[in-house]
């Protein structure tokens, strides 16, 4: 389903990603682990296509679309999802609004039909129920004035209203409490099944605990240097990036 | 050369896509000649059948416009304008005015349809009741160029002692009610565009609103400049006797020109005791193309009294059009207890410049009054708020609140904050805030990953950082200026 060959890409001349190779099947959770300054965010960027990264070689394919084509707002509606790290705050803009807008033009680009305001509200706090949220969060402005485990978890809806086929979830855990990790683990995988995948990034083992990845990655310096089972995170928590990639890990 | 006409109509094509109320309308027309002198003035009062009283009245306006100067200290920066080059009087021809909807030009209906306002259907309306209808029935005055067209609902405004009529009429019909308070708030020689309007205003609309009474629909008012060369001059006045209340509204649009064309409005209000005036303004007058080539020159006084005690007076606008606004809304707050508001929504792209904002001046005690300016700049656009807060020696406790937050769109265009606070009262409370920001190539990104196009993007950016004035408009035109928001902003990013 995503294909990524050969995946080059630097940032102000400055190589980042040196040769990516990996493939995600449809229906799999894999994890991207790696130290700081290994190109995680960077990979996920590229993917969902931000400004400022410049790819210079190799492929990315989505259902066999060539997705370093697309804008941002095209790969959304080809079923990519990026959780950010740090989500952004629109001040005024109702997080109701928001979402029935994003799923709306969504819906557009697909040929599908637009859900009108009772429909979409039924639909969303039926999602924010599911998450044991409070709808309230339907009702602020877009993470404004939200702590960071409200940020996360308002990422965590907005996949679950969306509906993606592929959730990259960059570093989601960071910054969470073991409450607000379980919440946000549990969102990810009320939507695990044959037609979701999701592309999970992470410095740390503990997320791994919560969402149990078919496959695990480890990345390094722009490269992916082993792939493995769950085994690999626990083997990874157990003697470092260091001991497991036989190099000093680069600065952040 | 064909292929030069054929680049010039791809070009406008292209950069009036975005101006959809850019058409013009084939009608005849009588047409005063270009210039202005006694004799042209002496024209149009006499084509409006007027008394001599207000003819006096415009002549006297005329002599002290022809004593003074244009003003330059705003911010806006045009080439001298002619005035002599306008047409000063243009109507639609037919013998006599309408006296229904039968006998309007049937070109001119079709005109107010494409511009989304369904006159023939709303006197249809006029005889029944709202009933089941949520939304309460709307009464427009249409004025074309020089004239007002049609207005609805007429009869059952009567009915509660409510006027609403073209101030020609209300001239002919109410003469003591216009000769007491116009020009009453802004006299004739208030300022040069004020004092050229007071010569030379062709119609506008008239609202009286009887003591205690609620006027029971929106008033409206369509304004069209559609003639070549011509200014329009256009007069309204709304009177709020005491613990009456209306909320009025006025829609703006002009044809795609390549000339400039004035338009130099005069707005004033009058509240009495415990009275209440909404007037919310939708500005969209032509603003000129890409490269800043046509669009109107919108050069308007407007000015409250709320003359009673614990009367409220509120001004909200949307200016989104005009190639150059230059426009101070403003309340004088002699009642004690009074209450002035100012919510603005100020967007120029591509060459527009707008210079707005408002005067709250407290006279009386208690008086209390609130400024949110929201001013967006995209384009090689130049937008300025200027403000003044004046608390007078007896304002006893007097307040003010203002808010001022700009918004800039790339990388070309200006904003500027012109903030004047004068107080002579030592209990007078003022607070001003203000804020500058850039739209995040961050926020920009975060939507578009979630599947929005870079214009709705924008779009949802621009209406929440806009939200705290669009609150105050009256419902149906909430939709619509935030529609317009959009329009407005297109191609102005990436």
């Amino acid at each position: 389903m995503l294909e990524i060959k050969g995946l080059t890409a630097v940032i102000d001349d400055k190589e980042i990603l040196k040769g990516i190779d990996l493939t995600i099947p449809e229906g799999e959770v894999h994890a991207v682990m790696g130290p700081n300054g290994a190109g995680k965010s960077t990979l996920s960027y590229v993917l969902s296509g931000r400004e400022g990264y410049e790819v210079t070689g190799g492929s990315v394919t989505f259902f066999g679309q060539d997705i370093l084509a697309m804008e941002p707002e095209e790969r959304a509606a080809a079923g990519l999802f990026l959780a950010f790290q740090y989500p952004v705050e629109l001040p005024g803009v109702g997080n109701a609004n928001f979402l029935r807008t994003a799923l709306n033009s969504i819906r557009r680009a697909r040929g599908e039909p637009e859900l009108d305001a009772l429909q979409f509200l039924k639909m969303a706090r039926a999602a924010v129920k599911a998450l044991a949220m409070s709808e309230d969060m339907l009702k602020r402005n877009v993470n404004v004035g939200f702590s960071g485990g409200e940020k996360k978890r308002n990422e965590v809806l907005q996949m679950a209203v969306l509906k993606p086929r592929l959730a990259i979830l960059d570093e989601t855990d960071s910054g969470l409490d073991i409450d607000a990790l379980r919440i946000v683990a549990d969102g990810v995988n009320a939507q695990r099944g044959p037609n979701f995948s999701a592309l999970v990034i992470t410095h740390y083992q503990r997320l791994l605990d919560y969402i149990i990845p078919d496959r695990v990655h480890i990345l390094a310096a722009g490269r992916i240097v082993r792939s493995g089972g769950p085994e690999l995170a626990r083997e990874l928590e157990a003697h470092g990036y260091a001991g497991l990639i036989g190099e000093p890990a680069e600065a952040a | 050369m064909p292929a030069v006409a054929e680049t010039l109509e791809t070009v406008r094509s292209v950069t009036g896509s975005t101006y959809k109320w850019g058409f013009e309308t084939d009608l005849e027309m009588d047409v005063a000649p270009k210039g202005l002198n006694e004799d042209t003035i002496r024209l149009i009062s006499d084509r409006k059948g007027e008394p001599e009283w207000l003819l006096a009245w415009r002549l006297k306006a005329f002599a002290a416009w022809k004593t003074m100067d244009e003003p330059h200290w705003a911010k806006p920066d045009y080439p001298a304008i002619d005035y002599q080059d306008i047409h000063y009087y243009a109507a639609p021809k037919r013998p006599g005015g309408p006296r229904s909807l039968e006998e309007v030009d049937p070109e001119l209906l079709r005109t107010y349809e494409k511009l989304g306002i369904p006159l023939k259907e709303q006197a249809i309306l006029a005889g029944v009741e709202p009933g089941d209808e949520d939304r309460l029935p709307m009464a427009v005055d249409a004025v074309f160029d020089s004239v007002s067209v049609a207005t609805t609902f007429q009869a059952s405004l009567a009915k509660v002692g409510v006027i609403f009529c073209p101030i020609s009429e209300a001239v002919r019909e109410h003469p003591d009610l216009v000769r007491q308070y116009l020009g009453s708030v802004v006299p004739a020689g208030d300022n040069f565009y004020a004092a050229l309007n007071s010569a030379v205003f062709t119609d506008g609309s008239f609202v009286y609103i009887p003591r205690g009474v609620k006027c029971p629909m929106e008033l409206s008012t369509y304004f069209r400049i559609n003639a070549r060369n011509t200014g329009q001059f256009e007069r309204t006045l709304i009177i709020a006797e005491e613990g009456a209340s209306v909320s009025y509204l006025e829609g703006c649009t002009a044809p795609m020109r390549d000339e400039n064309q004035l338009h130099a409005a005069v707005v004033e209000l009058v509240a009495l005791d415990d009275a209440k005036i909404k007037y919310s303004t939708v500005q969209n007058w032509y603003p000129g193309d890409a490269n800043g080539r046509g669009g109107i020159y919108n050069f308007v006084t407007k000015r409250g009294a709320c003359r009673g005690a614990r009367s409220r007076i509120s001004w909200t606008q949307v200016e989104t059009g005009s190639a150059i606004t230059w426009k101070y809304p403003s309340c004088i707050l002699i009642g004690d207890g009074s209450v002035g508001e100012f919510y603005s929504v100020a967007v120029t792209n591509n060459h527009q410049q707008a210079d707005t904002g408002t005067k709250m001046i407290h006279i009386g005690r208690n008086t209390n009054s609130t400024i949110i300016a929201k001013t967006i700049s995209a384009g090689h656009s130049d937008s300025t708020y200027r403000g003044l807060v004046r608390m007078m020696p007896k304002a006893q406790n007097a307040r003010n609140f203002t808010q001022c937050d700009s918004l800039l769109i790339g990388d070309q265009c200006g904003a500027h904050t012109v903030p004047y606070i004068e107080s002579r009262n030592p209990t007078a409370k003022i607070e001003h805030e203000a804020t500058t920001s850039k739209i995040a190539e961050d926020q920009l990104f975060y939507c578009r990953s979630r599947g929005l196009s870079q214009e709705d993007a924008v779009g949802l950016i621009v209406n929440g950082f806009c939200k705290d004035v669009l609150k105050e408009l009256p419902m149906e035109f909430a939709v619509e200026a935030q529609k317009l928001l959009a329009v407005s902003l297109e191609g102005s990013v990436g």
